[in-house]
């Protein structure tokens, strides 16, 4: 909410400057945005008059006007204004003035002609952002007064971001009564008398939605001027609370909104039929708004509604058909209190947030209406002239927001705030707040004003007396509090020291936007039913991802398309999947690597990042745990088909995947190399046995080594599982050290070179002994997988 | 035997002199030194003496014999030496090459800021929670007594799925699920990725926030303040200014926000704080009697704080990061900075 500095002080005018009094309101928890002047710098502007006009000789747009500005001689200005005129007041910038923008105004000749001085437009003056000619003073504008005093315009506009509670202070007086109660001030509320009723007529007012609209008050003006302007007092105070002036009725409703909070509506009331009804709208209902904005009503929708049609969202918004305009003659001013509950949401609904609905929704002072509509008619009478009728009033006492005292315990208050504060002080406070205090053995019963309709609970009121006392004055308490020593988890290891290890092996880590572009997600799991966002930011931010990899390869492709040939990167976070129609979150850990295997160095060659180098990795994790895991050769649909495994538990769980991107992929993303790529789920990769020691053997080691010749489609996995099936008890430990294709072995066959590695707790072992052992796993070998011994 | 004792030795020194390596001078030992030695020939020679003459003679070849013993050792540690000093010269290397290898990376700053944050309220006990992203309206809003066409709800800007489904705008929701399942005393702290529909300058549509909460028999707004105090100093690792000012949550109250001066300028006042000196790192207060409500937690024996920041707005203030959007581009040259 923007306001007036120097309105505000007509309220309460503490002796403090500017940046004192923004700092209050800010540390008082109306936080101010921005302090700005209410006009650009600019000097040397006075009001002046044009006395006589005569054409330029030479330019068929320039006037040469003689203007007043002071008991002198008139000065001779050259203007091409469209709006000059004799008789005109207009602001003359005199020889010697600055205009903002540093704009200095000197003597000078057009077309041959003199020019003693400048008319000005509101946007020569930085008053406004457009402007169509001169700016149009007013005809008792005293001629040679300096413009800024005159228009006031030595003022300054403050910006206060008000919480959603505090809708009490969304106006003039409401800030001020806040001032005046942060400074120990009283403060002047505006005259409000109830102005003469000078004809007899009514129009009936129907409420039917009495929960919804527990008061509304109508009056009849009859017989207003239509040529009637808004006063320039008004329409700079509009201006500078970020309203344009739209006219005398309309202003005249705005103004009193801003002044007092309370939200009014005029209709043209030569364009009503029949009575006012306050309802709920028919399904076959619509309105034309005041936008232009045509609405479909519903039964959710509340409005005001003459015999014929709904004339105007309740609270929110009036209907074109009955607005007023430069014709209006006989208006009909609305003044109600709304419920907040039954406008919160609709503006939204159709769109639309208007000063009127922010401020229903959020809360009206319940008692204000019968002020607000008597200080609005005598606004437009004062200005438009017109004749007032009674006030039809329709209050439902049953609907009104109650205002119930609130128990305030002493003893409560110093638990919560954590120092006791002397019961004077509290009383103090709370009554500057407004609010009436009745002494209890324990404490107070405290009864909030009608305008801080927030105040509801005891915490409410705890806060109100740390706010005025300040937060600051509150001690700072060192922390003492009830400790538990916590369990230090084993079997689980933390997923920081996964991290660590992919840092320290060179892995860079990333974070990506957990939605994704629907495009990529399809192309990396086209099998994956995606959860999509309903409201997303764009298309490249609209399904939830399934897989980590999705964001990986776009962060790689950012990376690659900007002369980075290595990237390593991997990523935490959750993926989101739907598993029979439940959606489950699932903590994934993936990488990416892409490019040569090391960085470029002196001394090796540059090689290629393989299958195996990535397998490295993804092993070494694993050896954190020291968990048997199982690399299946299997299919995924990302990946290509000849270098994909599958991670499988001891159990035979799926933890995750590894392989290289799929061609195909690789090329429809965009990429120029092979891609690796890993994604495993924590909670599988986390698991950790508690270590069981076991004893040493004092006995040596010995190792023997085999050169078998297979089939090329056994894998080194099968060949380890059938030596580990024999649960040989002096087998330590299995060494694949060489594979050999070419001289000497029959294609479709391959030579695995395997180290066996023996050892006895109990004795050394013999040759003999060694010998049997060996015999043993190469039968069982022989007799599985057809392994030959290599000559 | 021609040669003399004394013919011997001289010529054994000049032997030992001319040797030129060790290998040399070892032919020279074998010699003089050797089963058929010159010296060793003398040495047998005495055997057919007289025992007289042969303690005489005895003596002078063993004087003559240790001379040239001695000169042997010299020589061979000169050569040793020598030696040593031509290999070290021939094996020098430039050690201003870099070493080869795989080469280490980093973790996000996000990542960073985030383990900077849990280890100083680990270090006061304070157990870290996560919870769900897409969380439910009743977790997200309801329980934290931000019911339906609540004013509160227009300020989170919120991704749905449907009417009651939502990604998570705060990680307060965290709170709620905690407080379901565990009685006080609690002492959690939630980090995690949160989501607003928002996409500018100074806002992304997903960042991270740290969720803090105590719960306990007796804690104050003063307790509050005194831990908000003592973690942003901890933080900065500097003595700064802090200032607690009045704000509005649902599920706090008093809720306040908390300032910190300008770690820019020191409070001078700059661009970074639009010019007031103070920044804004974090919203805090005491939980609401209605959240407390909500979970079946007598608020009248029981009370507690609740806190939560900006991961990245911390991040950005720690290391002079000036644009929010970097966070997420995850551009190597962006990410290696912080390794």
């Amino acid at each position: 909410m923007q306001i007036s500095e120097a309105w505000l002080r007509e309220y309460v005018n503490p002796a403090i400057n500017t940046e004192e009094l923004t700092a209050q309101l800010t540390m008082a928890g109306l936080e101010v945005d921005s302090v700005q002047p209410a006009a650009a710098v600019f000097s040397g502007v006075v009001v002046g008059e044009v006395l006589a006009m005569g054409q330029h000789p030479d330019a068929d747009r320039l006037r040469v006007c003689q203007v007043a500005v002071s008991a002198a001689e008139p000065l001779q200005i050259v203007c091409g204004a469209s709006n000059v005129r004799v008789g005109l007041k207009i602001p003359v910038a005199l020889c010697g003035a600055v205009l903002p923008g540093d704009f200095k105004i000197k003597k000078s000749k057009l077309r041959g002609v003199e020019s003693f001085g400048m008319l000005c437009s509101e946007k020569e003056l930085g008053l406004a952002a457009d402007a169509n000619g001169l700016m149009e003073l007013a005809v008792d504008a005293p001629v040679g007064v300096d413009i800024r005093e005159y228009l006031a315009l030595n003022d300054t506009l403050i910006e206060i971001d008000l919480t959603p509670n505090r809708a009490d202070c969304l106006s003039v007086e409401g800030i001020a009564r806040e001032v005046a109660v942060l400074n120990q001030m009283a403060w002047t509320a505006t005259s409000n008398e109830a102005v003469t009723i000078t004809h007899q007529d009514i129009l009936t007012v129907n409420v039917e939605a009495t929960t919804a609209c527990p008061r509304y008050l109508g009056r009849l003006i009859k017989d207003v001027n239509p040529n009637a302007e808004t006063p320039l007092w008004m329409q700079e105070r509009l201006r500078r609370s970020g309203l344009r002036s739209l006219g005398p009725l309309v202003d005249v409703t705005n103004y009193v909104l801003i002044e007092l909070g309370q939200p009014l509506h005029a209709f043209d009331a030569d364009k009503l039929n029949g009575a006012i009804t306050v309802r709920y709208a028919r399904t076959d209902e619509a309105l034309t708004l005041l936008n232009g904005q045509t609405i479909k009503l519903d039964s959710e929708a509340l409005i005001i509604a003459d015999d014929k049609q709904a004339l105007a969202l309740a609270g929110i918004m009036g209907g074109s058909d009955s607005a007023v305009s430069g014709d209006t003659r006989n208006v009909f001013l609305e003044c109600a209190f709304f419920a907040p509950q039954s406008i919160a949401g609709k503006a939204r609904r159709f769109g639309l947030h208007t000063d009127s609905s922010h401020r229903f929704e959020r809360g009206v002072d319940a008692t204000l209406q019968h002020r607000a509509i008597e200080r609005a008619s005598q606004l437009i009478i004062d200005i438009a002239g017109g004749n007032a009728g009674a006030i039809t009033e329709i209050t439902t006492d049953s609907a009104l927001p109650e205002r119930t005292a609130i128990l305030l315990r002493k003893e409560r208050a110093a638990k919560i705030l954590g120092v006791t504060l002397v019961d004077e002080e509290i009383v103090d406070i709370v009554q500057r707040l407004g609010m009436s205090v009745q002494t209890q053995s324990d404490g107070w019963l405290v009864t909030p004003p009608g305008f801080r309709f927030d105040i509801a609970i005891e915490a409410d009121l705890i806060e109100e007396i740390a706010r005025i006392y300040g937060y600051n004055k509150l001690p700072n308490n060192r922390l003492l509090m009830r400790s538990e020593l916590s369990p230090a988890t084993e079997a689980v290891m933390d997923i920081e020291r996964v991290k660590d290890l992919l840092v320290d092996r060179g892995y860079q880590e990333a974070i990506t936007y957990s939605f994704v572009d629907e495009h990529i997600q399809k192309i990396v799991a086209p099998v994956d039913e995606v959860i999509s966002l309903k409201n997303p930011i764009s298309s490249e931010m609209a399904v939830m991802r399934t897989t980590l990899w999705c964001g990986l390869l776009k962060v790689a492709l950012h990376n690659t398309n900007r002369q980075q040939n290595r990237v390593r990167l991997f990523e935490t976070g959750l993926r989101f999947v739907t598993k029979e129609g439940q959606i489950q979150q699932q903590k994934m850990l993936a990488g990416l690597a892409l490019g040569s295997a090391y960085n470029e160095q002196w001394g090796e060659k540059i090689r290629k990042i393989d299958f195996f180098d990535v397998k490295a990795d993804v092993e070494a994790m694993f050896g954190l745990t020291a968990c048997n895991v199982q690399f299946m050769s299997a299919n995924q649909t990302a990946l290509h088909p000849g270098q994909t495994a599958e991670i499988l538990s001891a159990t035979g769980e799926s933890i995750g995947w590894l392989g290289m991107l799929h061609p195909t992929l690789e090329k429809q993303l965009g990429f120029e190399t092979q891609v690796f790529l890993f994604e495993l789920d924590q909670n599988l990769l986390l698991n950790k046995s508690i270590p069981v020691f076991k004893p040493l053997s004092k006995y040596p080691l010995v190792r023997r080594d085999l050169a078998l010749i297979v089939k090329e489609g056994v894998t080194a996995e099968q060949l380890t599982a059938h030596i580990k099936s024999c649960n040989e008890p002096s087998l330590q430990d299995i060494v694949i050290f060489d594979i050999y294709r070419g001289k000497g072995v029959d294609e479709g066959y391959k030579s695995i070179a395997l180290g066996l590695v023996l050892q006895n707790n109990t004795q050394t072992l013999t040759d003999a002994e060694i010998d049997t052992v060996i015999n043993s796993l190469l039968n069982t070998l022989i007799e599985k997988i057809s392994a030959k011994l290599r000559d | 035997m021609s040669d003399t004792l004394e013919d011997i030795l001289a010529q054994g020194l000049q032997a030992l002199a001319a040797a030129q390596d060790l290998n040399q001078l070892d032919q020279v030992r074998v010699h003089y030194l050797g089963k058929k030695g010159l010296f060793t020939e003398q040495m047998k020679a005495l055997g057919s003496m007289e025992p007289e003459q042969r303690r005489s003679v005895g003596q002078v070849v063993n004087q003559a014999k240790n001379c040239f013993q001695e000169q042997l050792e010299t020589r061979k540690n000169m050569l040793e030496t020598a030696e040593l000093s031509a290999r070290l010269a021939s094996e020098g290397i430039d050690v201003t090459l870099p070493g080869r290898g795989q080469s280490v990376a980093g973790l996000h700053p996000v990542t960073t800021t985030l383990r900077r944050i849990n280890k100083i309220f680990a270090s006061v006990g304070f157990k870290v929670v996560e919870g769900p992203e897409i969380e439910d309206d009743y977790h997200n809003f309801e329980a934290l007594n931000i019911p339906a066409h609540h004013p509160a709800r227009a300020m989170h800007d919120t991704f749905y799925f449907d009417a009651h489904t939502v990604l998570r705008t705060h990680t307060s929701p965290v709170q709620i699920r905690v407080m379901e399942s565990e009685a006080p005393p609690l002492k959690v702290i939630a980090p995690g990725r949160v989501y607003r529909c928002d996409s500018d300058i100074t806002h992304t549509p997903m960042f991270h926030q740290v969720e803090g909460f105590l719960v306990d028999i007796d804690v104050s707004f003063a307790d509050l303040k005194g831990v908000v105090y003592e973690f942003l100093r901890a933080f900065f690792e500097k003595d700064i200014q802090v200032r607690f000012r009045p704000s509005y949550f649902p599920f706090t109250e008093p809720s306040a926000e908390v300032d910190i001066e300008c770690v820019m300028c020191n409070g001078e006042g700059c661009r970074v704080c639009s010019q007031t000196g103070w920044l804004e790192v974090m919203g805090c207060g005491m939980i609401h009697p209605e959240v407390f409500k909500a979970v079946n937690i007598d608020s009248e024996c029981h009370s507690g704080f609740a806190f939560g920041m900006g991961v990245e707005r911390l991040a950005m203030l720690r290391y002079g990061i000036n644009d929010l959007r970097l966070f997420f581009e995850n551009d190597l040259k962006f990410l290696e900075q912080f390794n």
